[in-house]
């Protein structure tokens, strides 16, 4: 079996009086790619920024359960919130650069965290363009605004802006659901180059998608876990009836 | 369309008409550059030195001061109150006090310094302007802020910052160009406004050394010398209204110019 990297028990979830999610157990392995499929509204991004507390921005938000990273709960009293978020890296569906250049895009999170060397932040500037695949394309106009680059290399600033800030996991919300086919295989690959050292998590509902990247696959149904395991199984042969009909396509 | 143009169009061009009209006589680089002479406390001769460093004098302070305290508490409504009660009851407040016209502000500086034994001066002139213009500012400032996207916020969130990071490093950045504009139409009106020093400011004829001198504004400038006899120095307060339309013309294309700088890096 594989190394849990991150427990999840008996999590719930409420916004004010609806219950989004309902007494998940699962382990999520480490350094593997995980898919979190099922049917709009089942609560996938919901489960996925539980696991770096961003739900805690939402109004009105009510969670119970524990989220084991590392063997500590995030939830815990006194938990140091902003060091799970430096753990946890996320990418949004929509890729939401920072309102500055492409550099200090970068440069941002190392600085927040205490990083006062200059040379040492473009070495991590550099370093994390590289591993998302957009040096190349940008390393003439560090300067630029980041909202002047494609929604496709803007998807990829937002990876490497996660990346520099050395997290263990990283959470993708559909990653590349805004973007063209192409800018969409491209983080698909860095992903797959990626998973030897981090943690991912990656919400998707495109089914094609999930059997070319995943390597452990977690079903949600409305709000509840119906199947999870080894991607390879769940796809070939799922326990589950409803797992069944929602990879054959009959809903979702 | 076209008639809701030309009237706003011919009204502007009409009062710049007028008093550049009557004021162009008048008009002269000692109007700039001297404070009043001629034996007459308003000056037949000389210039409104005195008024001019003054206006900027108090509009500066008033709009540096008012930006301290506009600031803080807009970050405050929108970063860490969110949709609280506190948040929408500094709004109303804030839209209540915009409201009130600015001779009440002075009227109410007066009493406390007739309370407190002050004399008029700078310092209560720049008391007194920013009680009149850190409403606009703040809720200007609040108005830019309440639309900036929550992705943003996340974005910085999910890197591991704290509020007071995401609220100085990316929403002030975000909202940048429309702080800007906040500052800057806090100091117009600041610089415009007559009935706020009327009575706390007082009027000289000298540059104000120390912020406890009494100090001229140009309003009050335009003001005291239309209200004279004699016709020479009321051909001067159009000149004084030409140097104010001015300042306040260079100021607004400059907040143009300012604002086209730093607006490429905001998200939309």
């Amino acid at each position: 079996m594989l190394r849990p990297h991150i427990t999840i028990q008996k999590l719930n979830v409420f916004y004010r009086e609806r219950h989004v999610l309902k007494d998940i157990t699962v382990d999520i392995p480490e350094k593997r790619i995980t898919a979190l499929i099922g049917p709009s509204g089942c609560g996938k991004t919901t489960l996925l920024k539980s696991l770096n507390r961003l739900t805690d921005l939402v109004d009105g938000v009510k969670v119970s359960g524990n989220v084991l990273v590392d063997g500590i709960n995030i939830f815990d009293n006194g938990i140091d919130v902003t060091n799970i978020r430096k753990k946890m890296g996320l990418i949004a569906q929509m890729p939401n650069p920072l309102p500055m250049s492409i550099y200090d895009n970068i440069a941002y999170g190392p600085r927040i965290h205490g990083v006062k060397d200059e040379k040492k932040v473009e070495q991590v500037v550099e370093h994390c363009l590289q591993a998302a695949g957009l040096w190349n394309e940008v390393k003439e106009r560090l300067n630029e605004p980041a909202s002047k680059l494609s929604v496709g290399q803007q998807q990829r600033l937002c990876l490497a802006r996660a990346l520099a800030v050395e997290p263990e996991c990283l959470l993708c919300d559909e990653p590349t659901s805004a973007l063209d086919p192409i800018s969409a295989q491209y983080i698909e690959t860095q992903l797959l180059t990626l998973k030897k050292d981090y943690t991912i998590v990656f919400v998707t509902h495109v089914l094609r998608q999930a059997r070319r990247l995943a390597d452990y696959v977690i079903f949600l149904y409305l709000g509840e876990l119906i199947e999870h395991g080894p991607a390879e199984t769940v796809f070939t042969r799922p326990s589950n009836p409803r797992t069944k009909a929602y990879i054959e396509g009959v809903f979702g | 369309m076209l008639l809701s143009t030309s009237i706003v169009v011919g009204s502007l061009l009409a009062v710049f008409a007028v008093v550049i009209l009557k004021g162009a006589p008048a008009l002269s680089l000692s109007m700039l550059t001297q404070t009043p002479k001629g034996g007459y406390y308003l000056g037949k001769e000389g210039g409104i030195l005195n008024a001019i460093i003054g206006s900027l004098y108090l509009a500066s302070g008033a709009t540096a001061l008012g930006f301290l305290l506009s600031l803080p508490i807009v970050l405050y409504i929108n970063e860490y109150a969110g949709k609280s009660r506190f948040a929408s009851l500094t709004r109303l407040s804030l839209d209540v006090l915009w409201g009130i016209p600015s001779i009440v502000y002075g009227a109410f500086a007066f009493i406390i310094m007739l309370y407190v034994g002050a004399r008029a001066s700078l310092l209560w002139g720049i008391i007194t302007v920013t009680l009149f213009v850190f409403p606009i500012m703040t809720r200007a400032i609040d108005e830019v802020m309440k639309m900036s996207p929550f992705k943003l916020r996340e974005a910085s969130y999910a890197l591991g910052s704290t509020r007071l990071e995401t609220a100085l490093k990316v929403v002030t950045r975000q909202t940048l160009p429309g702080i800007l504009t906040a500052v800057l139409l806090a100091f117009g009106r600041g610089i415009g406004d007559a009935a706020s020093v009327l009575l706390t400011a007082g009027y000289t004829d000298s540059v104000p050394h120390s912020l406890f001198d009494p100090v001229a504004t140009l309003p009050l400038a335009v003001f005291f010398q239309l209200g004279t006899p004699i016709p020479e120095v009321q051909q001067r307060a159009y000149a004084s209204g030409v140097i104010l339309l001015v300042l306040v013309l260079l100021l607004s294309i400059a907040s143009r110019l300012s604002t086209r700088r730093f607006v490429k890096y905001v998200i939309k």
